[in-house]
């Protein structure tokens, strides 16, 4: 009988040698004459251990980590395909604490199966929110959303019930659904992992909007820099289709939904949803100003249910289960889970899906293991480049959205990117206007303008010229950037600026009165 | 009479260089039924020739019936498109927070030093494109950068050397 070992083809572990290791594992396993079966499952989120090999043993899935080329001689010499002892062991991967302390819903699959396996993912509860949506009327479909309190993983954090609500609404020729997958933010790859690790269940929450919302068309927009991500989901919706879970009458439903994947070409702005809709139209990726909303005049003109991936991926779990299953998840009005990532400098940083609630402390010090280099912690930028940035005395600080907008931060798509005590922070700031100014897409002056004047003010800064006006000319123009840009980039830049003085104006040659840089 | 300004013995501008016409001809026919295809017919123009040389932007706004104004906004809007070949190699060094947190910068001037150009330059003798990029969503295993397509990940200033070793002997 063959023995079933998985390697994952998520990217985090293609970038470590995964390839080379699954083909050393099937030659090595040849020339000793064993039956072994390669399964490329996704990632289970521990990057650090990546590529992480996992044999199915009667007792469970047993894990090694890890695995380079050169380990893959003596793995099999400690009989690893039995579950064997060896310095890359992990034991049962169930019980990691790692994993086990997660709540994983919307990654329940991903790690796990293989993910272009339909058999897998119909066996892993796949399609059963599907398959409850169609049976159901459209608009209790949306009011199960409703009641499920999720809100807009891409960041923004509006909730997708009623967004949904607008667009059935809506009396239109045609309806869309846009999946935004332009995850430009650093330190998240929770979209990518999900397209790379559990294509259908995104498949799967397009076709419930769809329904739901009375669209029958879907694009999923995403990044040039997710190649396997592409390959990954095209190869899924081929599969889809095939099997008649896309396309004109879906299981004999009669209810029509199909969907494309776009690439985008390297811009940060197409992010933005309007900027978004203008790059699937095939325009520069440049806002449009709201109103109207895209609910009602979207992509092509006509309504478009605009969400992210993880939204979207967490839609059929919310219909298989119910809406008040997935509210009992989290804290105060943010509900369920949030897949955070850990990213910079931490010691064991990867994938976590936790309830809303739990602290920056825990996922920095529990999960992540604190840093790699072994130095103090100084700073945590939270939410991507658009994102505050924290000192270690707000490490207690819970993930929730009401909680972080107190202190002037977001949790935006999740990520937490964490410096040691070498991070010089004036230049963090300085980089943050540099950013914005490389990828404003132009339309509005506070962002195109005010970037480049930024950077430059924060340059005179640190040279130390005209300290005090530069700095009262920074806060200046922090105000009208966050007052008077069309969107969150030009609007939202002025945060881990301000927040890098507030925290650490030693950096900038400046006295130490946090208040000074206080937004609001 | 017709005069020709400039005369005749001007050097032929960038925007009317010769370029394989059918080649594009084949991309514009398969996406003419996309709606909102300008992306991927540009991606494709790429793909197949390396760039989009700025001749073909009449071609492909004849086809669309765009102006060229409004294609040539679109191929300079977006970082990925190039308007002129790059080297046999195009290597992309992460230059965002959760890699700029795990040495990237040092990583960005030891490549500088080794290749002898800068980011967003070729290497003299052509081998070598060195570019930033802004996240490949490897930020749990940074500093990452991405050779040819391939994605690297926890990457050392001597693995990338190695890295880029191996590449330059294979063409």
């Amino acid at each position: 009988m063959s023995v079933t070992v998985f390697v994952p083809r998520d990217s985090f572990a293609m970038a470590l040698g995964a390839d080379r290791v699954a083909q050393a594992i099937a030659v090595e396993a040849a020339a000793r004459g064993l039956a072994v079966r390669v399964v490329r499952n996704g990632s289970r989120g521990m990057a650090w251990l990546e590529p992480f090999v996992e044999v199915q043993t009667p007792a469970g899935r047993t894990g090694y980590g890890p695995v380079s080329v050169r380990d893959v001689e003596s793995l099999f010499a400690a009989g690893f395909l039995q579950g064997g002892a060896h310095p890359l062991a992990h034991g049962a991967v169930d019980a990691m604490p790692w994993l086990a302390r997660q709540e994983r819903l919307t990654y329940a699959r991903v790690g796990v199966t293989d993910p272009l396996s339909l058999d897998d993912y119909l066996a892993h509860d796949g399609f059963r929110g599907l398959r409850r949506a169609l049976g159901m009327a459209p608009g209790a479909v949306v009011e199960e959303v409703v009641a499920s309190g999720l809100r807009g993983r891409g960041g923004a954090a509006f909730p997708t019930g009623i967004k949904w609500r607008t667009v059935a609404g809506a009396e239109a020729p045609r309806k869309y659904i846009a999946c935004n997958a332009d995850e430009g933010d650093s330190g998240t790859y929770s979209d990518r992992m999900i397209m790379e690790g559990d294509p259908y269940v995104l498949i799967e929450g397009m076709a419930i909007a769809g329904y739901a919302v009375g669209a029958t068309y879907g694009y999923i927009y995403t990044r040039s820099e997710y190649p396997l991500a592409i390959a990954t989901l095209e190869e899924a919706i081929r599969r889809a289709r095939a099997a008649g879970w896309l396309g004109a009458d879906i299981q004999g439903s009669g209810v029509s939904f199909d969907l494309e994947v776009r690439m985008g070409a390297g811009a940060y702005i197409c992010g933005e949803e309007t900027a978004m809709l203008e790059s699937l139209e095939g325009k520069r990726g440049q806002i449009r100003p709201k109103p109207p909303l895209p609910a009602l005049k979207g992509l092509f003109g006509m309504p478009t249910v605009v969400n992210n991936v993880i939204s979207l991926a967490t839609v059929p779990i919310i219909l298989d289960r119910g809406g008040a299953f997935y509210a009992e998840f989290g804290m105060g009005r943010s509900r369920g889970t949030l897949p955070i990532q850990l990213a910079g400098n931490l010691r064991t940083p990867g994938l976590v899906e936790k309830a809303f609630g739990v602290t920056l402390r825990e996922l920095v010090e529990d999960w992540g293991g604190g840093t790699a280099s072994g130095r103090p912690v100084r700073a945590v930028q939270v939410g991507g480049p658009l994102g505050a940035y924290f000192d270690a005395s707000l490490l207690d600080l819970p993930l929730d959205y009401e909680a972080f907008a107190k202190e002037q931060g977001i949790v935006g798509h999740g990520g937490i990117v964490v410096f040691d005590d070498t991070v010089d922070m004036a230049e963090q700031a300085r980089y943050a206007m540099e950013f914005c100014a490389i990828e404003s897409c132009g339309k509005c002056t506070p962002c195109r303008i005010g970037s480049t004047r930024g950077r430059e003010l924060i340059e005179r800064i640190i040279r130390g010229e005209d300290v005090a006006a530069s700095h009262a000319q920074l806060l200046a123009l922090c105000d009208v950037m966050e007052h008077a840009s069309l969107c969150a980039l030009g609007g939202m830049a002025p945060l881990p600026v301000l927040s890098a003085l507030r925290f650490f104006p030693g950096d900038f040659g400046l006295a130490g009165d946090r208040e000074v840089a206080h937004v609001g | 009479m017709k005069v020709r300004i400039g005369g005749p013995e001007r050097a032929p501008r960038a925007d009317e260089a010769p370029y394989d016409q059918d080649a594009v001809a084949e991309v514009l026919a398969r996406w003419r039924d996309t709606p909102g295809n300008l992306l991927p017919i540009l991606h494709d123009i790429q793909a197949r020739l390396g760039h989009i040389p700025p001749a073909s932007v009449r071609q492909v706004a004849k086809a669309l019936g765009r102006s060229r104004a409004e294609v040539h906004g679109v191929i300079t809007f977006y970082h990925d498109f190039r308007q002129a070949p790059a080297g046999r190699h195009v290597l992309k060094v992460c230059q965002a927070e959760s890699c700029q947190a795990m040495g990237s910068r040092a990583l960005t001037a030891h490549l500088e030093r080794a290749l002898g150009c800068a980011l967003g330059e070729t290497t003299a003798d052509g081998s070598v494109t060195l570019e930033p990029i802004y996240c490949l969503g490897l930020c749990a295993a940074s500093p990452a950068l991405m050779l040819d397509g391939a994605l690297h990940a926890r990457v050392t200033p001597a693995a990338a050397d190695a890295l880029l070793a191996a590449a330059r002997e294979g063409a």
